[in-house]
């Protein structure tokens, strides 16, 4: 099954191909990875969505978790939990169609972010069974371009999940 | 050295603390700091300044061959010591050549520090003359890598390198400095503590489990200790021993664990799996508790995972959790410092003895001692090991290349200390054994240092002979010669109906005549009556000797477990084909 890692490194130069390195070099494959920094500059995040059972995860869970720049690996899989996907969709849209786009991108709460004569740009955010949903229903018309951001996620409710927690601490 | 420059401060206006000087003095500096004795070393381009600051320093620099030399030899000088071996090469092919060295310490957990020059920041990235993305290429074979991009950065760079070398499960650190960045001045203040909030081993084992091992223990009719290369970087052979005698555990070791546990103990099984005792495997084959300590269930101790230890509850204490469930699921895992978790359950075992399990043991033992074949008029190359070990009365450092005679170290040398025996086991190198014992040597000046390799492996590094001259090192090199890539031969003889692909080296050089070339002192032997007197005359003598040892050219290492295969399908229980 898919997992979903959520991974706090220090924001350094070189961790993101550490990390991928690892994945590769396992026999681990990526199919999501997001990076960005957090609520503290000195620490980035990063989700990863990998394929493999529990076993394989936990395995490859605990070799991200040597790296030396890796805080904390958190698997999101089972927890309650948020997580988006951002996607932008240039699809063929004229006169006769437009108005049916117009209609798909309203029941999905997407965006039209721009609007040329012969197409436009859908902005779609959800999780990832809304993207293929709005992807599937998109495609008839002719979709000439698709960039999606793979996916973000963080474990709902108060319990925080600190970025600064491992930094602050002493060894 | 000069004061604190006045002119420098930093953004806020603070004086910066230290002594003014060359980055490359605080690269000596802090080296010194670490308690570094030996760097070994190759100069090229993009280390001329620190090569420059070498000219004079308070630290030995062994100058090398070959940059592969260099990293064994710091490898083996870890290896013999427990203390970090540093590596220092140019950049470009100067770092290349260590990638070698770098995966062999990498495989058995070797504290290394390796420095790499490396092209000026500004042309880091154009494909300048030299340049290499060492910190690239060595990412998979590395703890961890640092390229200094800040000649401020030099201190703590090296300070964290040597913490994260040397801490929690040791391993090789590489730290590569861009010529440009060495030919600054910096503040120089060694920094007393490392913050690292992504680095904490776990030391001690939690000790719920630990409690939970000791009733298994209690409960166990037929429990097996099997140690790893673990308990000898953690120096827990003492409380290996302890474990052992109160709880009368068969202790088996893996070829990383030899020197673990006294191999002429009478609880000793000998090595386990592909090539260890026939006692050793029956034993986990036949074990309802096994303890791994400090090791990580390589498939040539194990073979078939499926069919290994098939009766055993698994106590897996190891420093590194990713070990712990990798190739085998642990009943009771721990995670901790082999000796930290091992002196708390020696405390926790009570004193037991099931005398049934030993006697089966010793039966087997009786039934099925290590042994060999010998022809008459010719040297069987397990005598020319079991002659070293008593010339030595078993207390020299040996390092192995890679091969038969390997196995036939592990198997005939009995070593009764940790650090004595010296072996690439988890990546198999070849060329690894004659520079690692350079660096043995160097370590241990106390000890005498023998270098068993073969034919083939000892033509990979053969170039550091020049190393041994110039030092002057009292390494004895025993050449197993059989004229083959002996275990490749073997292999061959035994699954590929004797069709001896490119695995004849008859064309040898004359290696007595090579030692000579370089100064050392060459004796041949041939037959078996020459052996032991030889044996005998290298020990005495005070420099290098070069001994070429022509033995029986189709000995097979025996037992002997297929890979992939368990111990059912075990040849050559009694040292022969058939058997």
């Amino acid at each position: 099954m898919k997992h979903t890692l959520s991974i706090l490194v220090q924001n350094q130069a070189g961790v993101l191909s550490r990390v991928a390195a690892l994945f590769t070099r396992r026999g681990y494959n990526i199919e999501s990875i997001a990076v960005g920094p957090t609520e503290d500059p000195r620490v980035a995040r990063m989700t990863i969505v990998v394929e493999g059972d529990s076993r394989e995860v936990e395995q490859i869970t605990k070799h991200v978790h040597k790296l030396i720049e890796v805080l904390k690996v958190t698997d999101l899989t089972h927890e309650d939990m948020v997580d988006r996907e951002l996607a932008l969709i240039k699809v063929t849209a004229d006169s006769h169609n437009r108005s049916e786009i117009l209609q798909i991108v309203d029941i999905f709460r997407a965006k039209i972010v721009d609007v040329s004569e012969k197409s436009v740009i859908v902005e779609v955010t959800g999780d990832e069974g809304k993207i293929e949903a709005m992807i599937r229903l998109l495609r008839p018309h002719g979709i000439k371009e698709l960039a999606r951001t793979g996916r973000i996620a963080l474990a709902r409710g108060a319990r925080p999940e600190p970025a600064s927690r491992g930094v602050s601490a002493t060894a | 050295m000069a004061a604190v420059d006045l002119a420098q401060q930093d953004e806020r206006g603070r004086r910066p603390s230290g002594r003014r000087m060359k980055a490359t003095q605080a690269f000596i500096e802090s080296l010194l700091a670490e308690g570094v004795e030996v760097i070994f070393g190759y100069p090229g381009g993009a280390v001329l300044p620190i090569y420059d600051a070498l000219y004079d320093a308070k630290i030995r620099h062994v100058l090398v061959r070959h940059e592969q030399g260099a990293a064994h030899m710091a490898d083996g000088y870890a290896r013999a010591t427990g203390k970090p071996g540093v590596v220092l090469a140019t950049s470009g092919p100067g770092a290349t050549n260590l990638v070698t060295g770098l995966a062999t310490a990498w495989m058995d957990s070797i504290p290394l520090v390796a420095f790499t020059g490396n092209v000026a920041r500004s042309a880091i990235g154009t494909d300048a003359f030299q340049e290499a993305d060492i910190t690239g290429i060595t990412l998979p074979i590395t703890k961890h890598n640092f390229l200094v991009r800040r000649a401020e950065d030099l201190p703590r760079v090296i300070k964290e390198a040597f913490h994260i070398a040397t801490t929690g499960r040791p391993g090789p650190v590489l730290v590569d400095l861009p010529k440009d960045v060495t030919t600054e001045e910096i503040n120089f203040s060694y920094p007393e503590t490392v913050d690292l909030p992504g680095y904490r081993p776990t030391i001690k084992g939690h000790v719920k489990q630990i409690l939970e091992a000791a009733r298994a223990i209690a409960a166990a009719k037929r429990p097996v200790l099997y140690i790893g290369g673990g308990v000898i970087a953690s120096g827990a052979h003492k409380e290996v021993l302890a474990l052992a005698e109160k709880a009368s555990l068969p202790t088996t070791f893996t070829l990383m664990g030899i020197g673990g546990f006294p191999g002429d103990h009478p609880l000793s099984l000998g090595m386990l799996g592909m090539h260890g005792t026939v006692y050793a495997n029956y034993a986990v084959n036949e074990c309802d508790l096994l303890i791994a300590v400090g090791a990580r269930f390589d498939d040539r101790v194990t073979g078939d995972l499926r069919r290994f230890a098939p009766h055993a509850k698994v106590i897996h204490i190891d420093i590194d959790p990713a070990e712990i469930g990798k190739n085998v699921q642990a009943d009771i895992p721990i995670v901790g410092d082999a000796k930290a978790v091992l002196s708390v359950l020696v405390e926790k075992v009570r004193e037991k003895r099931e005398q049934e399990w030993l006697d089966t043991i010793e039966a087997w033992k009786r039934e099925y001692p290590l042994t060999y074949e010998e022809k008459p008029g010719v040297i069987a190359p397990q005598r020319v090991i079991q002659e070293i070990y008593e010339v030595t009365r078993g207390e020299a450092i040996c390092t192995a290349d890679v091969g038969q005679h390997q196995m036939w170290l592990a198997q005939y040398y009995i070593f009764r200390e940790p650090r004595r025996h010296i072996s690439s086991g988890g990546l198999g190198s070849m060329g690894f054994g004659f520079p690692a014992a350079i660096g043995a040597a160097l370590g241990r000046p106390d000890l005498q240092v023998w270098s068993i390799t073969g034919d083939g492996g000892f033509q990979m590094t053969a170039q550091e002979l020049a190393t041994v001259r110039k030092y002057n090192l009292p390494v004895k090199i025993a050449i197993i010669n059989n004229g083959y890539l002996g275990m490749v031969r073997q292999w061959q003889e035994l699954l590929y109906q004797r069709r001896y692909s490119h695995s004849d080296l008859h064309d040898n050089p004359d290696f007595v005549k090579l030692a000579e070339a370089y100064g050392i002192p060459g004796f041949r032997c041939t037959r078996p009556e020459e052996l032991r007197p030889l044996l005998e005359k290298a020990a005495a003598m005070d420099g290098p000797v070069l001994l070429d040892i022509h033995v029986d050219q189709e000995a097979n290492v025996f037992p002997m477990i297929p890979a992939g295969q368990s111990v059912a399908e075990m040849i050559g229980k009694k040292g022969r084909l058939g058997t």
